[in-house]
């Protein structure tokens, strides 16, 4: 099998396993239409800067409790087999994508319970879809490898909070500006900056994640 | 002696920039005034910071690649020295700024970013305790300290280049060095960002020496 068959099979393995028993996605679903619920009682109504805040933050919690597990949920047993069956690279590209999609579907759940608790017109849909599903892949890219090293460090959930957020910084606050301008409406030229900073960061992620997760896996 | 020259270059570099930095003309500046003389102090200790985390994350790497304890004992010590280095480097900016804008923390991407990449080091370091065993320890805070160090230069280099910043050198602003720089003040200051730099590598060196002690020591119980 070369490494795209490998990358195919163990996403949808990941989409199979998760389907059969709904469970932790089912849970996190629930966990982000409470979240949009506790913050429409508290608030009521909100201007569009916090509303485009308070969008990302509830993303961002409802992202590291769905991707924390990604490399706990299989036993060291089933990991040790799939070390001898596919290449580190596989794994972790596959985890990636996965969890991307994952986040896609949650970004989009969170935004359709958002949009109808809070009515907030969008000035520019398609730079706003563009920076939702952005934030989706960075968010699965950033966490995808953090949760890998706290799985390796006894995962405990401060572990991966405290590692993750960090260095998800940076790029919430590109996305926020992002999705700020696109709400606004302002020029698309405006926003071509931050558009490129969060693919290049992106980029470099993922390669990094590429490069360092053969060393991580290895035990 | 021979091995030593650079320790005393870099404490006679310090000297003369402390004494040139109090004592030596400025030119004369609107806000600023004499405050000006930060410069010598305030900038070279990110230039060390820096310096030091891009040493450590060289060790990871070459860490990773020969699986040598003291590769790793090179990255945690220089990561340890250089947040001395930010912590410094950010209290004269806090006097710094509390003088030039009103304010010891005003809202400025560039003071952000230097606090959210600190941070991340003070990260590295927890991740650093809660791993027991050495080398499981030395590989995945290894793998951590190369992760973050890309994610850093963004923070630190990038997006405060491209928002409005009250620092010089961001947002559109000028640099120091075509603004408010003569060249009177220039020799002083790359004089002091040398100095600085020499007597942080200094510091690391004695630690990671330390450490090395220690372990020989643990060894032989």
């Amino acid at each position: 099998m070369n490494t795209l068959q490998q990358i195919k099979t163990l996403v949808y393995k990941d989409i199979v396993l998760e389907w059969r028993s709904k469970y932790a996605i089912n849970g996190i679903l629930l966990y982000v239409v409470s979240t949009v619920f506790v913050c429409y009682q508290a608030f009521k109504s909100v201007d569009t800067f916090v509303w485009n805040a308070l969008f990302w933050i509830i993303l961002l919690f409802a992202s590291i409790n769905a991707i924390s597990r990604s490399f706990v949920q299989e036993s060291p047993h089933r990991q040790l087999y799939y070390h001898t069956l596919v290449s580190p690279r596989a794994v972790i590209l596959s985890k990636i994508i996965y969890n991307s999609l994952v986040m896609l579907v949650l970004s989009i759940i969170a935004y359709a319970v958002y949009a109808v608790t809070f009515k907030q017109p969008i000035g520019d849909p398609l730079l706003f879809t563009c920076a939702v599903l952005l934030g989706s892949i960075s968010f699965a890219s950033v966490f995808t490898m953090i949760s890998g090293i706290s799985a390796k460090a006894g995962n405990n959930s401060t572990l991966m909070a405290v590692l993750g957020f960090p260095v998800i910084i940076p790029l919430l606050i590109v996305l926020i500006k992002l999705s700020n301008n696109a709400l606004t409406g302002l020029d698309r030229g405006i926003s071509s900056g931050e558009l490129v900073v969060l693919l290049a960061i992106n980029v470099i992620t993922i390669t990094i994640s590429l490069l360092l997760f053969p060393y991580l896996w290895r035990d | 002696m021979r091995k030593s020259w650079w320790k005393i270059l870099g404490l006679v570099m310090v000297a003369s920039a402390i004494v040139a930095g109090l004592l030596g003309p400025v030119p004369v500046l609107p806000i600023l005034h004499e405050t000006i003389r930060n410069v010598y102090f305030h900038v070279p200790m990110w230039f060390t910071m820096i310096t030091l985390y891009l040493v450590s994350v060289i060790y990871s790497i070459k860490y990773l690649s020969s699986g040598k304890t003291s590769h790793d004992l090179v990255a945690v010590e220089a990561v340890n020295t250089g947040i001395v280095f930010c912590a410094m480097g950010l209290l004269t900016g806090m006097l710094w700024a509390n003088i030039t804008w009103g304010e010891p923390w005003p809202n400025d991407p560039q003071l952000n970013g230097s606090a959210i990449a600190t941070l991340m080091y003070l990260a590295y370091l927890v991740l650093r305790n809660a791993l027991e065993e050495e080398q499981k320890r030395a590989k995945i805070s290894a793998v951590y300290n190369i992760f973050a160090f890309p994610v850093m230069v963004v923070l630190l280099y990038i997006l405060p280049k491209m928002t409005d910043s009250l620092h010089p050198g961001s947002g559109g602003n000028g640099t120091f060095r075509d603004l408010d720089m003569n060249s009177q003040m220039r020799p002083i200051f790359y004089t002091s960002v040398m100095g600085w730099i020499l007597i942080g590598v200094w510091i690391f060196t004695l630690r990671y020496r330390l450490r090395i002690l220690e372990n020989r020591k643990n060894q032989l119980d």
